[in-house]
């Protein structure tokens, strides 16, 4: 295979402008448009004013495009060498919310650090991914199959998940559970192990409940039968449903959704924002963004695909992944399919750390696209630099 | 190469992967697009309607209540302007320093201060707040002139039901009150908060003309309840007046007279069509209280009053007729062929088996026939027929006078009375019939209780030997802004006019005969004199000591002890018009009494004559003159 070590060659030394060429500007193009439809949408929600949410996330949009493209020039092995450093990093700020966190939505979620309100957790997905990328990459495929060599990656999946729930954020944990899940799935690890884990997850959900706050048993409860409870914890779901019901086909019309804008809907700038979408541009428009998102992540898929190298390859399906269960457990719980558990719609939704999260990761997506023929060893990349 | 083996290896395992969990994702947002589907097409109408419901609110608008105005036009209960000063938390900035400001404007008292402090932080900050109802012209004018430092405070303008009348139509009129459980009938207006209803009188029997249709006002709301603006409006229907058959002016005039007893009551009758021109009860009370709300104390003082101002005695207050009754054992004896010629003697007393039955007149009445026995008032003359004929031919005869039964008036509360037969008294005291009992209910007394209604209407139907049923309602206004008064018609009673006549003489002689019982009230103006007949009805059995003692004057007795005083009589007396009834509580003599009190009310009757000047009928409105 001479093409592949002549491209392998090529690539070591690529230089600024040829990463930059190397861009795959149809998805920063496809990135910028699904922005474009959380700021209308942001818009409406201001009741035909750019003011106050439109207008400061396209500031911070902004912001997260050139970091964006900035993470997407740098080169892939330094992300590769600084992945447990990251993660370690992104564990420590965990621990740190937990002491000196202050109390935002009934859980210790933020760090305040004057300039930006952090929130670990967020940084957490993709850290947790770059980590287990680089574990991966450096364990062989005959390692795979021995069970002491998914110790290490299975503790550094408990070791936040465990933190995050105890914020408590069930959305987070579950998101990092699965993306790293789907990073396990790809790396090799065999399906009966999948198997096992399923089934000791399901024996742990009676555990598992008696830690949930009464909070999270509430929305439970209520996502099981919303119409119980029309004016307490079901009232946002009913509300929501009635939102998107409302809208049918086609919507009732750009700022003319009367659940939005005489704020039955809850949330409309940040979580339940799909739903507003959906009661003005009715079907059409919700398969229209999600149309949009489809292609992103086909986009992260096909990068994955295309890789050469095992860490970008699970880096990208990582971040993939992670991009999808955002949109997915978004969307899913607004129409009452799943509990209520506070994850934004990426991109969309008002808000900084999670737009930020979502960009660096894509970011990431686009550097593994970027460096697609750089070549790193199962043991690492110093010796090849 | 080993490495190389290894990533192509882990190359193969990953792509096969990957595509699996594409696979996966996939199948997940086909589930998303189903669940969207079901919503948005499935589901849809459901929703939308869900949607309609949480945008518009339906606001229901009070009719104006219809207006009640006596035969004339004249207005006996109208809606008046209420002004209501609020509050509202939103438009001013410190809800304290407003009251304050408000205080110096007009007078606010310190538990209305701290009331609304309460409520304006228990209501939404857009929600109006009353912080005084009922201001007077003057108040309104002082916090419009200051609005500009009474920022947040406004004036709300209701209305509030106002009778002009007063006490003098309380028990015609009624009043309204508001809503209670029991009168929730699923009319959305009812559950109003404020809204008033008819609970007495006039303002019952027609609450649901005067009522109206409900307007309805769809506002669009947003989840606070705060009003985006009105989607559509239809204004209902106003409710319809009514038009009485009262005279007004007849009315306060009636009133006033019966003021000189303690309790009494009077009807006055057009005895052609049976309007009633006045209906009167005293005491009264003040029916605007009602409106206002009752302290527990006013209301046990209207409860307690051994004059019980509450009833309207003119319909609910039921009375031994006397010897008012007399004209009716007369026709009954004349029906059953005791003639005019025949006489008794009256020593001043009747022996019946051991009881001794006394006339009023202790020296008797010598020889008495029939018209004797309605003049002087003979208690023997009737003691003589009655025994002849019996209670039952009696009864029959009083029934069709009206007496022993609702007459039938359009207004709520009537009573029926008692008219004794043999029957009756074996179904409702369970003992037969005392022959004794029929003397005594010879001369309205014992059993018999009649209501001064039911002995105006016996004095139209004595007076016209037709079957005369009162009314109160002449109509209300339709749409087309007129009423239709159709004249009832009114059938015979069957009594021969030779038999009528012989009364008609006997009653002309009580008040036109120098020794008639009540020549002393008789009505001097030519041509207006009336015809009558007194009456004195016991409340209690006069002992055989007290008559040997010779202590039955009533004057020596306590109020609640003395007689009954009542007076019936038409009028003029040989084209008669106007019939009138009047019981005096406890008054005395009929004669000395009643009879003066039913002269002047005559008199001034048909110096008014009501029933000789056009009624009121409604114009159509004149543009720009809204009523």
């Amino acid at each position: 295979m001479p093409g592949r070590f002549s491209s392998m060659s090529q690539n070591t030394g690529l230089t600024l402008g040829q990463k930059v060429w190397s861009i795959n500007w149809g998805m920063v193009f496809l990135i910028i448009l699904i922005f474009s439809v959380g700021f209308a949408m942001l818009f409406s929600a201001g009741n035909g004013n750019v003011n106050p949410w439109a207008s400061r996330q396209a500031v911070r949009f902004g912001g997260g495009l050139l970091l964006m493209l900035t993470v997407a020039l740098i080169d892939i092995r330094l992300w590769f060498r600084y992945s447990y450093a990251l993660y370690f990093i992104a564990l420590f700020l965990l621990v740190a919310v937990e002491v000196m966190g202050t109390v935002g939505m009934g859980a210790q979620r933020w760090i305040d650090l004057k300039v930006i309100q952090l929130q670990p957790s967020e940084v957490m997905k993709v850290c947790l991914i770059l980590a287990l990328a680089r574990y991966f990459n450096g364990v062989s495929v005959e390692d795979i199959g021995r069970p002491t060599y998914l110790l290490i990656p299975l503790t550094l999946i408990a070791a936040p998940s465990a933190l995050v729930l105890k914020q408590p954020d069930l959305g987070t944990t579950v998101m990092l559970v699965m993306a790293a899940g789907a990073v396990f799935f790809c790396a090799g690890v065999r399906l009966w192990k999948f198997a096992i884990v399923g089934a000791a997850g399901l024996a742990a959900i009676p555990i598992g409940w008696q830690l949930l706050h009464e909070y999270q048993k509430a929305r439970v409860m209520t996502f099981m039968n919303p119409e119980t409870d029309p004016l307490g914890t079901g009232y946002h779901i009913m509300q929501a449903m009635i939102a998107l019901g409302s809208g049918g086909m086609f919507g009732k019309g750009f700022l003319l959704g009367s659940q939005s804008h005489l704020n039955f809907l809850p949330e409309k700038q940040t979580d339940f924002i799909f739903t507003m979408l959906a009661e003005e541009f009715g079907m059409v428009g919700g398969l229209g963004l999600m149309g949009l998102y489809i292609l992103l992540i086909i986009y992260g898929i096909a990068i994955s695909l295309r890789a050469r190298n095992q860490f970008g390859r699970l880096l990208a399906i990582g971040l993939t992944t992670n991009l999808f269960l955002y949109v997915f457990i978004n969307i899913a719980m607004v129409m009452g399919l799943i509990p209520v558990v506070g994850v934004p719609l990426p991109l969309i939704s008002y808000g900084g750390t999670a737009m930020l999260t979502v960009m660096v990761g894509l970011g990431l997506v686009i550097s593994v696209y970027v460096h697609r023929d750089t070549f790193i060893s199962r043991r690492g990349v110093t010796e090849e630099l | 190469m080993a490495q190389n083996h290894d990533d192509s290896s882990k190359s193969k395992t990953f792509s096969r992967r990957a595509l699996f969990l594409a696979g996966g994702q996939a199948l997940l947002f086909s589930t998303l697009a189903g669940r969207m589907y079901y919503l948005q097409i499935v589901k849809s109408d459901t929703y939308k309607t869900l949607a309609e419901d949480n945008r518009v609110n339906l606001r229901v608008l009070p009719p104006p209540r219809g207006r009640i105005l006596d035969r004339f036009g004249v207005e006996l209960a109208v809606n008046e302007q209420n002004y209501r000063l609020v509050l509202v938390r939103e438009q001013t900035r410190d809800v304290e320093a407003t009251l304050d400001s408000l205080g110096s404007v007009i007078s606010l008292s310190e538990h209305d201060f701290k009331r609304v402090l309460r409520e304006v932080k228990r209501k939404r900050a857009f929600v109006p707040v009353t912080v005084r109802d009922n201001l007077s012209w003057e108040e309104v004018s002082k916090i419009s002139v200051n609005a500009a430092d009474l920022p947040g405070a406004s004036i709300e303008v209701g209305q509030t039901r106002s009778y002009p009348y007063g006490s003098a139509m309380a028990h015609t009129l009624g009043y309204v009150a508001a809503v209670s459980e029991r009168d929730l009938t699923g009319d959305p207006l009812l559950e109003l908060p404020g809204f008033r209803i008819g609970k007495n009188g006039m303002e019952k029997q027609h609450d649901l003309v005067l009522r109206g249709k409900q307007g309805n006002s769809h506002l669009e709301v947003n989840a606070y309840g705060r009003v985006i603006r009105e989607l559509s409006r239809d204004e209902g229907e106003p409710g319809r007046d009514a038009v009485l058959t009262i005279d007004a002016g007849l009315q306060t005039f009636v009133q006033q007279r019966l003021m000189s007893e303690q309790s009494a009551a009077a009807v006055v009758m057009d005895i052609k069509n049976g309007d009633i021109l006045s209906l009167s009860s005293v005491p009264s009370y003040d029916p605007s209280a009602f409106n206002r709300g009752l302290s527990t104390r006013e209301w046990n003082g209207l409860i307690k009053d051994h004059l019980s101002p509450l009833t309207n005695k003119a319909i609910a207050g039921t009375f031994a007729p006397g010897s008012t009754f007399k004209m009716i054992v007369a026709l009954a004896a004349l029906k059953e062929g005791i003639g005019p010629q025949h006489s008794v003697f009256c020593p001043g007393s009747m022996r019946l088996g051991n009881a001794k039955f006394h006339c009023w007149k202790r020296g008797g009445h010598g020889w008495v026939d029939l018209n004797g026995g309605i003049k002087y008032s003979c208690d023997v003359y009737f003691y003589d027929v009655a025994r002849r004929i019996g209670v039952d031919k009696i009864a029959a005869m009083a029934n069709r006078f009206g007496l022993g039964q609702p007459v039938g008036v359009d207004l709520p509360g009537e009573r029926s009375g008692v008219v004794p037969t043999k029957a009756w008294k074996l179904a409702n005291i369970g003992e037969p019939w005392q022959g004794g009992e029929t003397l005594i209910a010879a001369i309205g007394q014992g059993f018999v209780l009649s209501t001064p209604l039911q002995l105006a209407t016996m004095t139209a139907r004595l007076a016209t030997g037709l079957k005369i049923t009162p009314r109160l309602t002449r109509g209300f206004n339709d749409e087309a802004g007129g009423i239709a008064v159709p004249e009832p018609q009114f059938e015979s009673m069957g009594i021969p006019a030779e038999h009528l006549r012989l009364v008609h003489n006997a009653m002309d002689a009580v008040t036109n005969n120098r020794r008639g019982t009540a020549y002393k009230a008789r009505i001097e103006q030519e041509g207006w004199e009336m015809a009558g007949k007194t009456g004195t009805s016991q409340v209690r059995r006069i002992t055989l000591a007290e008559r040997a003692a010779g202590v039955f004057k009533n004057e020596d007795l306590p109020w609640r002890r003395r007689d009954h005083a009542l007076f019936v009589g038409y009028a003029p007396v040989h084209n008669p018009r106007y019939a009138c009834a009047v019981i005096v509580e406890h008054g005395g003599g009929g004669s000395s009494t009643a009879a003066p009190i039913v002269r002047d009310i005559l008199t001034e009757t048909q110096r008014r004559d009501p029933a000789g000047v056009p009624a009121f009928q409604f114009q159509a409105p004149a543009p720009g003159q809204e009523t």
